[in-house]
């Protein structure tokens, strides 16, 4: 008997290979009601792959996909899932309301409910104003809100975004945050990819690190840092060059090396003298000196040994 | 310098890189020399020969050496009877009536009618001398074939019946110079029949080899199809054209669904409630309203202008036209399942509409082509669109006459649809 609520998003074991690649590789996950997931990781990590798979766009090779206790691509899922692809998926030669209306009929949304759905759409994408232009007239910014709102426009319940923000400007990033911001006040539940921190950040309850296919850590902002870096402080120090005697200095006092720039943790401010001070006895010239709190960045860095948009 | 060889360089990569692209720049140019040398070049026995039939009322020994000199000829396939599928039991021979029939029927484009009474004056020299015109039933829009058949007709009188030639020279020359004398008379005697002994013969009689014509045949021709109508060909080429171009329509309409894939527009879509099956046959749908739409316009025009008599034939025009343009729209749909990318449907569905109307009898028509290219044209929904919109606007067949072509044409559409959406499975699921 299945539960009486079930949450929105329940993946298990889930494998999708393309030939010899494995893009996705026996992820599971469970989303809570009402919460911002962010999926984070580089590009080529798996992400879209695993969103395509939530959508019933690609047939797993193992695994399954539970939308509010529904498989996916069944009637219910797709009724309960909103999808924003990466691409502009738009129709150039239709206005925006007119694009709505399209993507609201495909839902299956007529009449009075259809016009309200997209009164809301344009409503919350700010485009009211440019209801009866062109698609392939509009900004940038305007074709991703537009594309945002066109995945909304049945009122779904679980929201999957794929990097929504790809190629805005700042200013039109930040009116995206306010959309979707807006809908974690509305209580959606939401996916949220990107291959940038500061976004998750910003906006994810919890955050899933996606790297080569499989989550490699999942827990909310802070916990992630604390499990990564127990201590408050990183030091970042760029030397002159790199040399066997700094990758010995940089492993005695229990750092990581990145070409010439060393890294370390540290618990209070006055360990900063002492490696300074060393670095100095080791004959190693230093170029420059940078003192920060751990971030999502970071923890990518201790977990894969690489930047996150590598 | 260099940059012009950089450019060149750059262009070259570029299309050795899209391979189907750098196939087609070869093997279009070559496809079409192909299919129209095959059109043209009518060699072997593939010679195209026009089908005729002969009704002899007169049965008279001029007429039946008549009959066996056209039959005997390569460039004709003459027919006394209908054909029957039990060799044993032949069916009876065309009367004029059932001739005239079948010229209206378009089952062959010229009929001879041999009258009673042609083989006492089976030819003559002049508007002076009393002949019996043979009556030559044919149908207009074959303007080639009633010339063709005129002119073996006026060289089979020559090569076949040189008794009847000679004895008319004789009459002919003993009235102007007031009669032979006696032992000529026996001479002349003796040489007709000694003609008439070697014509009586048919494996003696000679076979003809080219067309020629001499006149010395009387024939009255008639047109049975067509003869009251306007502007013959109109009809013919609202048709021919008005497919070729349905099928460009429908490949480009059909295009939509490689842009949409493109765009990422259609795996929203399939990620709603629209399945790809749904999705292709409401695209084919439209494809097939624009492609009716089009062929009404090019019609009420043809009408407007050239007074093609469309408001007489709507019941078969609405037949015809619904069932060729959802034959088009499945191709269309079939193409675009096929190719990845526009540039490759642009590429394929140019090779495949010509050769399809070039075959089909969209540029040339298919009674002027060899009868293996006749046959090929079977083939093609442009063969089959203009065989139908013939009956309707030539023949004045009734609608129920449409059933082949109706049938043909709607089997077509739901094939290639199948064939598309098990194609199209492609976008189903990556």
């Amino acid at each position: 008997m299945p539960p009486p609520h079930p949450a929105p998003l329940v993946v298990s074991g889930l494998v999708k290979r393309f030939g010899s690649v494995t893009a996705v590789d026996n992820i599971s996950l469970e989303l809570r009601s009402g919460e911002c997931l962010g999926l984070l990781g580089p590009n080529g990590a798996g992400k879209s792959t695993l969103i395509r798979s939530i959508v019933g766009r690609v047939n797993p090779d193992a695994g399954s996909v539970s939308v509010f206790g529904a498989s996916a691509a069944s009637p219910a899922a797709c009724a309960a899932i909103g999808w924003i692809p990466q691409e502009l998926a738009l129709y150039p030669r239709l206005t925006a309301a007119e694009n709505l209306r399209a993507f609201g009929r495909y839902a299956g949304l007529t009449g009075n409910p259809l016009h309200e759905a997209v009164s809301w759409c344009l409503n919350w994408s700010g485009l009211e104003d440019r209801r009866d232009a062109l698609v392939r007239t509009l900004s940038g910014g305007m074709k991703r809100r537009l594309n945002m709102a066109a995945g909304l426009i049945h009122q779904p319940r679980l929201v999957l975004m794929d990097e929504p923000t790809v190629g805005v400007d700042p200013q039109s990033r930040n009116r995206i945050f306010e959309m979707i911001e807006a809908l974690r006040n509305r209580g959606m539940t939401i996916i949220y990819t990107t291959h940038y921190m500061e976004e998750a950040e910003r906006l994810a309850d919890r955050i899933a690190i996606v790297d080569h296919g499989r989550i490699i850590a999942l827990d909310t902002h802070q916990a992630l840092i604390q499990a990564c870096f127990p201590t408050s402080s990183l030091v970042i120090a760029r030397f002159s060059a790199a040399s066997p005697a700094l990758a010995v200095w940089t492993t005695t006092h229990g750092g990581s090396l990145n070409d010439s720039t060393a890294e370390f943790a540290i618990d209070h401010p006055t360990d900063l003298s002492r490696l300074l001070d060393s670095a100095a006895a080791a004959g190693l010239e230093l170029e420059d000196l940078a003192l920060r709190r751990p971030n999502l960045e970071s923890v990518f860095l201790h977990l894969t040994g690489r930047e996150l948009r590598d | 310098m260099l940059q012009f060889f950089n450019i060149a360089r750059i262009a070259l990569i570029s299309l050795r890189r899209d391979r189907f692209a750098l196939a087609l720049s070869f093997l279009l140019p070559i496809i079409f020399f192909a299919v129209f040398a095959m059109i043209f070049s009518g060699r072997g026995d593939t010679t195209p020969r026009i089908s005729i039939i002969i009704v002899d009322q007169d049965q008279s020994q001029a007429s039946k050496q008549l009959v066996q000199a056209l039959t005997n000829d390569d460039s004709l396939s003459v027919a006394t009877h209908p054909p029957s599928k039990d060799k044993a039991s032949a069916l009876p021979d065309y009367t004029a009536a059932s001739a005239e029939a079948a010229v209206k029927a378009g089952q062959v484009p010229v009929a001879l009618i041999i009258p009673t009474g042609y083989g006492l004056h089976p030819i003559s020299f002049g508007p002076t001398q009393p002949a019996t015109p043979i009556e030559l039933l044919n149908d207009s829009s074959d303007i080639i074939a009633p010339q063709m058949v005129n002119g073996l007709l006026q060289k089979a009188a020559m090569t076949s019946m040189p008794a009847s030639m000679a004895q008319q020279g004789m009459d002919l020359t003993g009235k102007n110079i007031g009669g032979f004398t006696p032992e000529q008379q026996k001479r002349i005697d003796a040489q007709m029949a000694a003609l008439n002994r070697y014509a009586s013969n048919p494996t003696n009689a000679p076979r003809t080899a080219s067309a020629g014509s001499g006149g010395i045949i009387q024939v009255h021709s008639r047109a049975v199809v067509g003869e009251n109508k306007p502007n013959p060909m109109i009809a013919f080429y609202a048709a021919a054209f008005g497919v070729m171009f349905l099928l460009f329509t429908a490949s480009g309409s059909a295009g939509a669904l490689l842009d949409e894939a493109e765009s990422g527009t259609l795996d929203r879509i399939l990620s709603s409630r629209v399945s790809m099956g749904m999705l292709l046959a409401g695209k084919m749908s439209f494809a097939t309203f624009l492609a009716f739409t089009q062929l009404t316009v090019m019609f009420v025009f043809a009408w407007l202008v050239y007074r093609v008599d469309l408001p007489s034939h709507i019941p078969g025009f609405i037949v015809m036209g619904l069932s060729t343009a959802f034959a088009v729209a499945a191709f269309g749909m079939l193409l675009a399942s096929i190719c990845r990318t526009r540039a490759q449907l642009g590429a394929l569905s140019t090779i495949v509409i010509m050769t399809m109307s070039a075959v089909g009898g969209s540029m040339f028509p298919r009674y002027l082509m060899p009868m293996a290219m006749q046959n090929a044209g079977l083939f093609t929904i442009n063969g089959w669109a203009i065989d139908g919109f013939t009956k309707v606007f030539w023949r004045d067949q009734p609608v129920s006459a449409l059933w082949p072509q109706l049938t043909v044409l709607v089997s077509i559409g739901i094939v290639l649809y199948l064939i598309a959406r098990f194609i199209a499975r492609r976008w189903d699921y990556a």
